[in-house]
């Protein structure tokens, strides 16, 4: 296979990464903060993100994969009727 | 630099773009037959929009030096009315030996209904009688692994369809492996928020490695940039990848891949060398 090895150390990776990842990190704790104040309940897609944030920190490798699948639609048979164009990024379950 | 971006949308561009681009080392770009972003009354609107991806596009990115290459379909956010879409595709065989005309696309799923597989269905066949190359949508969000494992399905229930001939595009962390497993190319598409971040897309690159894999911008009327392709270059490049193995992923690749259609293979060696249309 042809891969691109990246040989950059550790340290490089978080001296350029950071602090963006940083800013992202309190951006969704901010959001948090905001759907808390904002009167009503969580919905599916709320549910999904806080579902997701234990797989960061579970100490196993390929996050991006398993969080993306656990916002995925987990069925294998097509639905019978489109029911709009959008996607709300989170699987509601069985429409 | 030098590279082709193989999904913008530059309908929905203006000449800037095309200046932006052909400034950032673009020497070619692919459009395939998208949504307009609301749905067209007749089949006669997309014998209009067939006309402006041959004859109009061409002319403008030919004022930038800018190849440009077009793929045919009715999209699948359109294709849950069976009917209309079956109009539609009556037009396309009219269209498909314009000289820039380089396959069926970017058909696909949207939400995995069955109509939507049906009209995917009947353009694969379209595909497999003209023997085109084939770009397929992958569906957004949620709705994208199940989708991309149906579509593959789909293209593997035509045997007269080589993968090595079809192009998956919107691959994520999550599908890019099934996909290259089943031997077909993946596309990367390079958006803010819903799609794949420069970086992400370098990741892939650097965990799934180069073979069968393409970045592109998809820039259209939504949060997108018709320069993210260098922009990831560039990503790569501090990340401190050769300028070859760089050049192989944005230049080589879709090349690589391009060059199987008639149209592409016709300009291959001046989009190559740098020449400009002609």
């Amino acid at each position: 296979m042809n891969r691109l090895d990246t040989n950059q150390p550790r340290s490089q990776v978080i001296d350029r990464d950071f602090l963006e990842h940083r800013a992202k990190l309190i951006d969704l704790a901010a959001f948090l903060d905001r759907c808390e104040r904002a009167e009503g309940t969580d919905d599916f897609r709320l549910k999904a993100l806080r579902a997701a944030i234990p797989l960061l920190i579970d100490g196993q490798s390929e996050r991006a994969r398993r969080v993306l699948e656990s916002f995925s639609d987990p069925s294998s048979e097509p639905i019978p009727q489109a029911p709009g164009k959008g996607a709300s990024g989170a699987w509601g379950g069985p429409s | 630099m030098r590279y082709i971006d193989p999904h913008a949308h530059m309908v929905s561009r203006t000449t800037d773009d095309y200046e932006k681009m052909a400034l950032a080392g673009c020497r070619a770009l692919t459009e395939p037959a998208f949504w307009a972003g609301y749905d067209r009354c007749s089949a006669e609107g997309f014998r209009d929009y067939f006309n402006q991806l041959t004859s109009i596009e061409p002319a403008r990115a030919r004022t930038y030096g800018i190849h440009h290459f077009t793929w045919l379909c009715i999209n699948p956010k359109e294709a849950e009315d069976v009917g209309f879409a079956r109009e539609v595709m009556q037009v396309i065989p009219e269209f498909l030996s314009r000289d820039n005309v380089l396959g069926i696309g970017e058909i696909g799923l949207n939400k995995n209904s069955k109509n939507e597989l049906r009209i995917l269905e009947e353009h694969l066949e379209i595909a497999a009688q003209q023997q085109s190359l084939v770009l397929v949508h992958t569906p957004h969000l949620e709705d994208k692994q199940k989708g991309t494992r149906l579509i593959m399905e789909a293209v593997r229930n035509q045997p007269s369809i080589d993968p090595g001939r079809v192009l998956i595009d919107h691959v994520e962390e999550h599908t890019v492996k099934e996909v290259l497993d089943g031997g077909f190319w993946g596309g990367m598409t390079l958006y803010p928020d819903t799609k794949c971040t420069a970086k992400r897309a370098a990741d892939i690159l650097e965990t799934c490695g180069t073979e069968r894999l393409w970045m592109n911008s998809a820039c259209d009327w939504g949060p997108s940039n018709p320069l993210s392709v260098p922009t990831a270059a560039l990503e790569l490049r501090a990340r401190g990848h050769h300028p070859e193995a760089i050049d192989h992923v944005i230049f080589k690749n879709p090349m690589a891949f391009l060059r199987q259609a008639p149209a592409f293979a016709q300009r291959a060696e001046d989009i190559d060398v740098g020449h400009l249309p002609e």
